[in-house]
């Protein structure tokens, strides 16, 4: 199935989980990141349990704690 | 309306030019004040440009002193200013850039203690600090005193920002809950940053407070954008208020500022 990952379709597995993407993408700092499906946050303890669907498009947002 | 000095329709004709400017829009800049937190990487770029827009009072908060370090990015502060305090450093060169606005130093960390006070006398609160005790804290007090910001944050090639109106969209902790234990994530001094990425950030930062004054455009509300520089690529990811936010949501939990303790993003010089 089709799966928007930070604007970008691939092709994934049906059944692919948050987490699972979240492995197959490298995500950095996993624990960490926000994620939001379809403009809405997964809560970090669902990821494991959310399915994704087809054409859900997936958004990785990490804190970036400079400035100074 | 004021009316302008010859010198003032010349220092801002750019501006005067512009349809969404004016005379108007010059004036509301004239009369704005803005807080700027942080005299870094991106209160450097945010406070210089306000400075030359015309802001009429410009905050500038910033504890440290210039280090050699610094130098890389934080344009504001030059070689020679190396020992002085940043805030001060900062306030000498807007008052260069443009002697006619008024610039408040404050030689101060900013805590739950003083931020209310702080912001008080303030339109719109520019987010330059390099910690996220810092970025939690100004988050909490702007969404309780309803006073916009812009939040940014840079690392490596990496920037992003967004901008906070109450009652539309999403606030910091909507996006991100609670700061990560430290070291969790890479900060500034760990994995270094692209000075030029300052540049382009928090001057991102000055227009949308300029926006914000002028009423020009939209403003970066409701969407978080993100830079990556190696794929010069510019990407702006919607969001919205979480309604179980600790401190925006329906039934906040959070309804004082409070202090984090503060691992700082400092890199011995
Ligand atoms: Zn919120």
């Amino acid at each position: 199935m089709n799966i928007i990952v930070s604007g970008v379709k691939k092709e994934y597995p049906e059944g692919l989980t948050v987490q699972s993407l979240i492995e197959a993408e490298n995500v950095e700092a996993q624990m960490y990141v926000t994620v939001s499906v379809n403009e809405e946050f997964v809560k970090n303890a669902e990821f494991a349990d959310t399915v994704l669907s087809e054409n859900d498009s997936v958004e990785f947002l990490y804190f970036m704690g400079g400035g100074i | 309306m004021s009316s302008f000095s010859n010198e003032q329709l010349e220092r801002y004709s750019r501006h005067i030019i512009l349809r969404e400017v004016g005379v108007k829009g010059q004036d509301r800049l004239l009369k704005a004040r803005v807080l700027i937190i942080g005299a870094g990487g991106l209160g450097a770029p945010a406070a210089m440009y306000l400075a030359a827009a015309g802001v009429g009072v410009l905050g500038i908060a910033d504890a440290d002193a210039v280090e050699l370090s610094n130098l890389q990015r934080q344009i504001i502060h030059g070689t020679p200013d190396i020992g002085k305090p940043k805030a001060e450093s900062a306030r000498a060169s807007m008052e260069r850039i443009n002697p006619e606005i008024k610039v408040n130093a404050y030689q101060t960390y900013v805590s739950a203690a003083n931020v209310m006070d702080l912001m008080a006398d303030y339109d719109f609160v520019i987010d330059g600090t390099d910690n996220f005790a810092a970025k939690f804290l100004i988050n909490d007090a702007c969404v309780i005193a309803r006073k916009p910001f812009s939040h940014a944050g840079i690392i490596r090639f990496q920037g992003q920002l967004f901008t906070y109106v109450p009652g539309n969209g999403p606030c910091y902790r909507c996006i991100f809950d609670s700061p990560p234990p430290p070291d969790a994530v890479p900060t500034c001094s760990q994995a270094g940053v692209i000075g030029a990425m300052g540049g382009v950030i928090g001057s991102l930062q000055a227009m949308e407070a300029v926006k914000f004054i002028t009423g020009a455009g939209n403003l970066l509300t409701g969407s978080l954008l993100t830079c990556d520089a190696l794929r010069m690529e510019f990407r702006k990811v919607r969001l919205h208020r979480r309604r179980e936010c600790q401190v925006c949501g329906d039934r906040p939990s959070i309804t004082a500022p409070f202090d984090y303790a503060a691992p700082v993003c400092d890199i011995a010089p």
